[in-house]
């Protein structure tokens, strides 16, 4: 081949590259605008007050009342549970297992756990918790929100523990050094400069790990089951925003499709504005450290 | 007196020494047994599921494995036909969003200007936070539909081609394992994207730009000397996807079409691991409950060893950076 051949050959498979690339991005936000925009608009037109006053018994003539509450309180439960453990969990990883052998294991399955298919998880607490409390309340309680909570904290505790790891392993070591020189003990050393230097990035970690486990509904199917009243009592079952649109997509009845686009519209804004506001808190983290 | 205030500090001090000892031992003891925690949810989801599951893990055996009937009458079950439409699903999955993810990763780290690459990887990225119950009724309400439209069309011409035009033949009903591994690549996509570009990123600049200097095209350093230098972890990426892809519910469960059966078209319906556990697990009592209980651990298996594979890749090119 002539070099002049050779030299358009390559020009030629340089610009199919190219172009590829910039249709493969194209298509991406193509799909990203598509289910952002059907959500908006489908939610929008279905967004009435009554969706935040009325609950799901009323049916097509109802709201999302009790599932929103719900979510809030089982989000909140999770919480709880995963961001003390996580921060703790995460804090051994990076001060004291940092090189260690028993260290790199848990971390290694930290992100296992982080990408776990999140029905087992919910198959998991059915089995540890569900089934044990009907055995021994004779089946007065057994779906509850306190066992969704405790899903949903299984979904949020790897974030948790992988963020505050990161970010403690980013303060720099001059300032544990500086601590332990006057004599400051290991402990107070982590709970008092440490995790206080690195808490904007805990933080971080903890409004991601929110944003991840406010949307998922499969780890709630079988362990919070589902509720059409209201209530805030962590024993009872619970309905939650993500179920209820999984029961109302699976109705036929088109006027529970459209409550259920709004509920899509409500938990959407709330996990993208998480994920915004998460990405202002990082930045500003990275602009103090410098 | 002066040696007496001595001897008082020196014992104070002993005191705090020994506190803060014990203190220490408590503290890391109680963050040791945190850490552990985390250890306990996977090996508690593996024991649990294979507790759940014994009746027919263990009573069944190998029928349930290599058997593709589900009879919840006569308590017959076989997980073949679950586990056909989840290895299908995510495959389709895979095959179609690796090249498009290479694609965006090369647009976002070569081609794109410097202030473009900011914005669009976060809108990119925000795909990921899509909760996946959205991409299910996004999948249902409209893409079903769509799918309806052109699946005709898919069997017109690409059903013709000898060999692969069994896959595009089928009634156009939208549901089915194309749909469904569609919509699953639209979600992974997001992952296997961020990974590539991430790694892209590490290729020392300076093997980039001797490349150029050699007059490379922008094609050929990607092809030539960044895809090799990051070859493991691209592919713990793609795997890392195929994680994700296998376990997903969500997403899947509304455009499947929850049918037993194993075909060979994909554009039949059929069923996933998830997504029979999701649609049956609370009418299910008894073999029913405990067939489904052995499917979750099925998927737990299979997905931690997919998974395990993809760390251990990307961790081959952390390690060689000397992280």
């Amino acid at each position: 081949m002539s070099a002049q051949g050779l030299y358009t050959r390559r020009r030629i498979t340089n610009a199919i590259a190219m172009t590829f690339g910039t249709a493969a991005t194209v298509l991406g936000l193509f799909f990203l605008v598509w289910i952002l925009w059907l959500t908006l608009i489908n939610g929008i037109s279905a967004l009435h007050g009554s969706l935040f006053t009325k609950i799901t018994a009323y049916g097509p003539q109802g709201g999302l009342a009790n599932a929103i509450v719900g979510s809030l309180m089982m989000d909140l439960i999770a919480l709880l549970i995963c961001t003390p453990i996580g921060v703790m969990a995460g804090t051994w990883l990076a001060e004291y297992a940092r090189l260690t052998r028993l260290g790199t294991v848990i971390r290694f399955l930290n992100d296992i756990l982080l990408s776990a298919p999140s029905i087992v998880l919910g198959l998991f607490v059915y089995m540890i918790i569900v089934l044990p409390m009907s055995n021994m309340t004779h089946g007065a309680v057994s779906f509850s929100g306190f066992a969704g909570g405790v899903a949903l904290a299984l979904i949020g505790l790897p974030v948790i523990v992988r963020t505050t790891d990161e970010m403690l392993q980013l303060v720099p070591s001059t300032l544990r050094e500086a601590a332990l020189a006057l004599g400051v003990p290991q402990w107070k050393l982590t709970m008092q400069i440490l995790l206080r230097a690195a808490s904007s990035g805990i933080v971080t970690g903890v409004l991601l790990a929110l944003a991840r486990l406010a949307g998922e509904t499969a780890p709630l199917l079988f362990t919070a089951f589902g509720n059409n009243f209201m209530t805030a009592h962590p024993l009872d079952k619970m309905a939650s925003v993500p179920v209820a649109i999984y029961q109302y997509t699976n109705d036929p009845d088109p006027t529970l499709h459209a409550i259920a686009w709004a509920g899509a519209l409500v938990i959407t804004l709330f996990v993208l504005a998480l994920s915004l506001l998460t990405r202002l808190f990082f930045s500003r983290k990275k602009v103090s450290y410098g | 007196m002066q040696v007496t205030l001595t001897r008082q500090l020196v014992r104070d001090s002993e005191r705090r020494a020994h506190l803060d000892a014990r203190y220490d031992r408590i503290f890391r003891g109680v963050l040791k047994f945190c850490a552990l925690l985390v250890l306990a949810a996977l090996l508690g989801a593996a024991l649990s599921t294979l507790w759940g599951g014994r009746e027919v893990l263990f009573g069944q055996g190998l029928h349930f494995l290599t058997s593709d009937a589900w009879n919840p009458v006569k308590d017959d079950y076989g997980a073949l036909s679950p586990i056909f439409g989840t290895l299908v699903t995510s495959l389709i999955a895979i095959v179609l969003a690796v090249p498009v993810s290479f694609g965006v990763a090369m647009f976002l780290t070569e081609i794109a200007p410097t202030w473009m690459r900011g914005p669009v990887s976060s809108a990119i990225e925000l795909l990921a936070g899509i909760p996946s119950i959205i991409y299910g009724m996004w999948g249902l309400f409209v893409f079903v539909p769509f799918m309806s439209g052109i699946e005709p069309a898919l069997s017109a011409t690409l059903g013709r081609i000898p060999l692969i035009g069994k896959l595009f033949q089928g009634p156009p009903l939208g549901l089915g394992l194309l749909t469904a591994g569609i919509v699953l690549a639209v979600m992974i996509l997001p992952f296997i994207t961020s990974v590539m570009r991430e790694v892209f990123q590490t290729v020392p600049t300076r093997l980039k730009e001797s490349a150029y200097a050699l007059s490379s095209t922008r094609w050929e350093v990607l092809w030539d000397i960044v895809l090799p230098y990051t070859r493991s972890a691209v592919i713990g990426g793609i795997i890392l996807g195929l994680g994700r892809a296998l376990g997903e519910t969500m997403a899947v469960t509304f455009v499947l079409g929850n049918s037993y059966n194993i075909t060979s078209s994909l554009l039949m319906p059929g069923t996933s691991i998830s997504s029979s556990i999701a649609n049956e697990f609370n009418e299910a009592v008894g073999v029913h409950r405990s067939a489904l209980i052995a499917l979750g651990f099925l998927l737990f298996v299979v997905t931690f060893i997919v998974l395990l594979i993809a760390r251990l890749m990307l961790h081959q090119l952390a390690r060689r950076e000397g992280k």
